[in-house]
């Protein structure tokens, strides 16, 4: 072990620390501030709006920035290439489950799904076990998961989590039985593919500053939906809700599930963008299971990614591809609407 | 004179990317021919899997990324 990396560490622990005494204080601090300066009076809604601002904002931010590094740092162990090279020839079952898994760790962006998918069903990754990869990556996602925790609490966002891989096995599974190697555009299977690029062996300074670029872009892309989303949040918290919701999204109305779904598998946001929307729509009394419905079907989902994969799937297979995850999604919806 | 082609099916950073290339290509004060490739056969040709991707006489060089001036520079030399 170097002196560099010690020193590295130590200075990792020292931030973490810092870290924590000031994720530990914002709670007691957000009283303070808003009924000892400001001189709010408990049960006021504007007090209680307020507070919950001042400590949600902070909180939120800094979770959001400890888990986008961490992923960072956990993705530049998982390059595509790598993946590939972990699923290609897995038999389907357990390929489809690691498919999954890894779809969470694999950096990939939504413009890169062609080449990627080329990529992979090129090299012998079985067909569905692609899939669950393509709906895993985008469905399960740090930020959603990072404000659903933040907002929500740690059940909803575990039931995010296992749900989502939930769908992106059951899915790539089902397209896996239903042998649809056919409807895959024909040139897709002829295509040549080269070596890529050459491994590059990483270093620790270089994960930490791919942390750290993970944090400038994504923190930095998404911090405003985030002020937004606890906005509103601080909103509902402060005034009572009205339930205007409840008649339509609530639990009473069976069709409310599939009606969210339809409305968001055409929409495209990122996670971010969804959250504050997710917040609103809860606030007034939908139903937690429809809302998370909606929130996957706009994610995972979306027109756009349907103009760029149909570049090389079949329409029969598309639509499949599209089908078999919306139905996931509307179970999940109705399941958690059963329990919850 | 370097070749230095630019893989990507017409994403905001394929066209980040090439803004970079051409940047430190004018900076380096070198000869180079900076080329854009948009077919996905073209591309899968390299063997990568995520865009953009950057090509210096026909070696992959980085995947993924857009790569910032400095270190396309570095690439260059």
């Amino acid at each position: 072990m170097t002196k560099r990396l010690l020193l590295l560490i130590a200075r990792g622990i020292g931030l973490l620390l810092v870290w924590g005494l000031v994720y530990w204080n914002l709670e007691p601090f957000s009283v303070w501030l808003t009924y000892g300066v400001l001189g709010l009076s408990h049960g006021e809604h504007l007090a209680a709006a307020l507070q919950f601002f001042v400590f949600e904002t902070p909180k939120v931010l800094m979770l959001l920035t400890l888990v986008v590094f961490g992923v960072g740092i956990v993705r530049s162990f998982f390059t595509p290439e790598r993946t590939r090279r972990i699923l290609s020839g897995r038999s389907e079952t357990a390929g489809n489950v690691l498919a999954a898994l890894l779809g969470i760790v694999t950096p990939f962006c939504s413009c890169s799904a062609v080449p990627l998918f080329i990529g992979f069903v090129t090299t012998g990754v079985p067909l569905g076990v692609t899939f669950s990869f393509l709906v895993s990556s985008p469905m399960v996602n740090e930020v959603a998961l990072v404000l659903l925790f933040g907002l929500f609490g740690w059940k909803v966002a575990a039931i995010y989590l296992s749900t989502g891989l939930g769908i992106a096995f059951a899915s790539g599974w089902v397209i896996g039985r239903l042998r649809m190697e056919k409807h895959v555009e024909d040139w897709v299977y002829q295509t040549q593919t080269g070596d890529g690029v050459p491994e590059a062996e990483s270093d620790w300074p270089a994960r930490i500053r791919l942390g750290l670029d993970a944090v400038k872009d994504i923190v930095g892309r998404v911090w405003f939906y985030v002020l937004i989303g606890i906005g509103v949040g601080a909103g509902i918290h402060g005034y009572v809700p009205e339930n205007f919701m409840a008649s339509i999204m609530g639990k009473s109305a069976w069709w409310s599930v599939p009606l969210a779904v339809l409305i968001g598998v055409p929409m495209y946001s990122n996670a971010a963008g969804i959250i504050p929307i997710v917040q609103a729509l809860l606030g007034k009394g939908a139903a937690l299971g429809t809302v998370l419905a909606f929130m996957m079907a706009v994610i995972a989902l979306s027109l756009p990614e349907a103009i760029i994969l149909r570049k090389v799937l079949k329409p029969r297979l598309l639509v499949v591809f599209f089908g078999v995850v919306a139905i996931g999604i509307m179970a999940v919806g109705y399941l958690f609407n059963a329990i919850m | 004179m370097k070749k230095i082609q630019v893989l990507g099916t017409g994403c905001s950073k394929c066209k980040l990317l090439t803004a970079n290339v051409e940047a430190a290509v004018k900076a380096l004060g070198i000869e180079a021919v900076v080329e854009k490739v948009e077919k996905i056969q073209e591309i899968m040709k390299f063997g990568v899997m995520t865009t953009p991707a950057l090509v210096v006489d026909g070696q992959v060089k980085s995947a993924g990324k857009v790569v910032s001036p400095d270190d396309i520079k570095n690439l260059l030399v």
